[in-house]
């Protein structure tokens, strides 16, 4: 018997190679760096990342599968992992001192953050649901792992639990739907789905295999009405690795959840987009109301990041090309702008104690004035305000969403974006007009200066913030990009 | 026959499984456990599917049921005495869980399968031989997925191993 | 015999599952459940790729075999580290942390 594997066309996965080999160095590196300069394997895996960016935009417009058309290199999946990169980029970046802080500098850390990045990466690229699912599986397992980093720590270990219970919880009911489609088309790859589709579009099978996977995806990017462990795990994780999640599981899930629906599944539009708005206005409202209700700024984000979530499923709904490239834009914005605000958040601790109460930033503009404009400027972009990258991501899928008819929904969205910013100008409120507690200088271990990591990357989240708000051409023109099909 | 041995195989899951759920205590939880897994590979090979059907008992009733039998051993915790503050989540949840299985049941009872075949018929397969044919398929069409897994087993012994090791105090 | 009898099974058993997790407190048990989940999965699997006459879902039950083991190992780790930092496994004693 001869083995011939179809079309290995080992070039269209390199991004992933890169952070697979990295991954691979830093475990061996860990063997044989003493305990001071466990910062250096930090290092490494930004060297990793960054060479992975460069493989990333030398595939630009390759517009190729491989492996028998079970992954793709498009310009949906390419900007992805450029988003994904970034993502993981920033958050070592906020990593390396915050690991020192809190006592658990382990090489391990970036071993599961990279291995995770290639969950992802393999996620936002396929072309297969099997694929799909496989990425799934390998960015969420390092992810409970490193939620429950703290070992020592209780809340940490729960949020672990919890997001591991739930999360293989949602994995099953994604692979029930794969079981489904599978029967009813006898394919798992989204082309000959779409195509077993048109040749024959009614079926029972096919329309629980649907629900299913909507349901497997909207656990993991957190819609409601599956949203409810969102806030637990935020909160409990450690906040390093609630930055990392936050932004870059959003931007691997939606791809996939797009690619799914946009390639796969455009022939039951009539079936599911007006359940997809129902949830998108039950996602955005629920969000926004629950984060007013939050002391707790790391829980508000988490309400929060449930918010954006249905922003980005009313580009879902718009569908076609304007649907797909205003979603792009958006994860775009939102890594940027979350990673700044979760960046700000570790910036304006002392050490291992952190603030997360929103009363503890009084008068934190005297102290720390650049970590306070920071936190200020993705506050403002998260709200939406002009002149920043959110506000811009907004427009840009609301005005899909009109454009397609879909005008309602948008209004909703603009409405819920004017709830929004109370919570969000309460931290800053706090910051500017509140006089300083006693405590910010109480205490011996505060440290004025912000570690150099940590503030190179809030200088990286509010220059990109600040840029894609004021020039937003370019990065519109990248996330043009299709579906291979 | 099929037909009895199916309803006898099927039969003797569903009640394991409903024991699973049941049960107050996990270690009788994971012996029904332990059914269920030895039922699923009896309609494995019913199905035609032989080598499923030894992974299945290899994978599931061996490996995985071992760890769950040995971690229920080592913490000991006793009788679950039912939720305290979510006792309104029981009733809730049991009526969402039935409904689902019931809309599930009655859609599937009408389910159609794709006029379109493969190439394996039972009988092809058994004279290529089932390990062989997903053996080949496992290093050919399926070589991305097979290794992603590599991965993913890797990452999962890296993970375990820092979440359970000694700490080094230095 | 057809294709129904199975995935009939299969929807029984993962609707079993499923209400294993939402209704148990005790993360063993509620873990137990999922497994159930992912067995029905495979029983699915097995049986479409039956009645296709394709060998690519038993294909898939490996691939759902591998990543249920190391699903296993993680979960019981988190488990047992969670154990060891206090004395109980109580799904409900452990939520500290309010929904």
């Amino acid at each position: 018997m001869s083995l011939s594997v179809p079309d290995l066309n080992l070039r269209i996965v390199v991004p992933a190679l890169i952070v697979s080999i990295t991954a691979l160095v830093v475990l061996l590196g860990e063997l044989v760096t003493p305990a001071a300069r466990k910062r250096w394997l930090g290092y490494t895996s930004l060297i990793g990342l960054l060479i992975a960016v460069g493989a990333t935009f030398g595939l630009w417009d390759a517009h190729a599968t491989a492996f028998g058309g079970m992954i793709a290199a498009d310009n949906f999946g390419l900007f992805l992992t450029l988003v994904i990169l970034l993502g993981a980029l920033l958050s070592v970046l906020l990593s390396v001192d915050f690991l020192r802080a809190h006592q658990v500098e382990h090489g391990e850390y970036y071993m599961l953050v990279l291995s995770a990045v290639v969950g992802m990466i393999v996620m936002a690229t396929a072309t297969d649901l099997i694929v799909i699912f496989l990425g799934l599986e390998l960015l969420s397992l390092p992810l409970y792992i490193l939620a429950a980093f703290k070992r020592e720590d209780g809340p940490s270990l729960e949020a672990g639990l919890k997001y591991f219970l739930l999360g293989a919880f949602s994995s099953a009911f994604f692979l029930y739907g794969i079981a489904f489609v599978f029967g009813a088309t006898g394919a798992t790859n989204l082309t000959k789905i779409a195509a077993a589709i048109a040749k024959n579009p009614s079926g029972d099978l096919l329309l629980v295999g649907a629900g299913l996977l909507l349901v497997g995806f909207a656990f993991k990017v957190a819609l409601v009405p599956f949203h409810w462990w969102t806030p637990d795990v935020y909160a409990g994780a450690p906040t390093a690795v609630t930055a990392f999640m936050s932004v870059a599981v959003k931007a691997a899930a939606f791809g996939a959840f797009f690619r799914a629906f946009f390639v796969a599944l455009p022939g039951l539009a009539m079936d599911w987009r007006a359940l997809v708005a129902l949830i998108a206005v039950l996602t955005m409202t629920l969000g926004n109301v629950a984060a007013l209700l939050q002391s707790n700024i790391k829980r508000m984000l988490a309400y929060s990041s449930i918010a954006h979530a249905g922003y980005i499923l009313v580009a879902l709904v718009a569908m076609g090309a304007q649907g797909s490239s205003s979603a792009l834009f958006y994860l775009l914005a939102y890594t940027l702008t979350n990673l700044g605000a979760f960046g700000a958040v570790i910036a304006l601790s002392d050490g291992a104690r952190e603030r997360l109460e929103i009363g503890d930033y009084a008068g934190a503009a005297q102290k720390q004035p650049f970590a306070a404009a920071a936190l200020t400027i993705c506050l403002l972009s998260l709200a939406g305000f002009p002149p920043f990258a959110g506000f811009v991501g907004k427009f840009l899928i609301f005005s899909a969403a009109v454009e397609t008819g879909w005008a309602w929904l948008a209004v909703i969205g603009v409405l819920n974006s004017l709830v929004s910013v109370y919570f969000y100008l309460r931290p800053v409120v706090q910051m500017y007009m509140t006089e300083a507690q006693p405590g910010w200088d109480g205490s011996a271990t505060l440290t004025t200066r912000i570690a150099p990591l940590v503030a190179l990357a809030l200088a990286i989240a509010v220059v990109g913030v600040l840029a894609l708000g004021l020039f937003p051409t370019p990065a519109i023109a990248l996330a043009t990009g299709g579906f291979v099909r | 026959m099929d037909l009895i041995v199916f309803y006898l195989f099927a039969t003797l899951a569903v009640i394991a499984a409903l024991g699973v759920v049941a049960l107050r205590n996990p270690v009788h939880a994971a012996l029904c456990l332990a059914v269920v897994f030895i039922s699923l590979a009896a309609l494995y090979v019913l199905l035609s599917a032989p080598f499923v059907a030894a992974a299945q008992v290899m994978i599931y009733a061996g490996a995985i049921l071992i760890l769950f039998v040995f971690v229920i051993m080592l913490l000991s915790p006793g009788v679950d005495q039912g939720a305290g503050a979510l006792k309104w989540q029981r009733p809730l949840a049991a009526v969402f869980g039935l409904a689902l299985a019931v809309e599930l049941i009655l859609v599937l009872a009408s389910a159609v399968l794709p006029a379109a075949r493969g190439q394996y018929t039972p009988e092809r397969l058994a004279q290529i031989g089932d390990v062989q044919a997903i053996g080949a398929l496992l290093f050919t069409d399926f070589l991305l997925p097979f290794e992603i897994t590599s991965l993913l087993l890797l990452v999962a012994m890296v993970g375990v191993i820092v979440l359970a090791k000694k700490r080094v105090r230095s | 015999m057809t294709v129904n009898h199975f995935v009939i099974l299969s929807a029984l058993l993962f609707g079993i599952g499923a209400l294993g997790v939402l209704v148990r407190r005790n993360p063993l048990i509620m873990f137990m459940g999922i497994e159930l989940m992912l067995n029905a999965v495979n029983l699915a699997f097995v049986a479409f790729s039956r009645f296709l006459q394709s060998l690519d879902g038993q294909v898939f039950v490996f691939l759902v075999l591998t990543v249920a083991a190391a699903e296993v190992a993680v979960g019981l780790a988190i488990i047992v580290a969670l154990f060891r930092t206090r004395a109980t496994v109580d799904v409900d004693e452990v939520s500290g942390l309010k929904g």
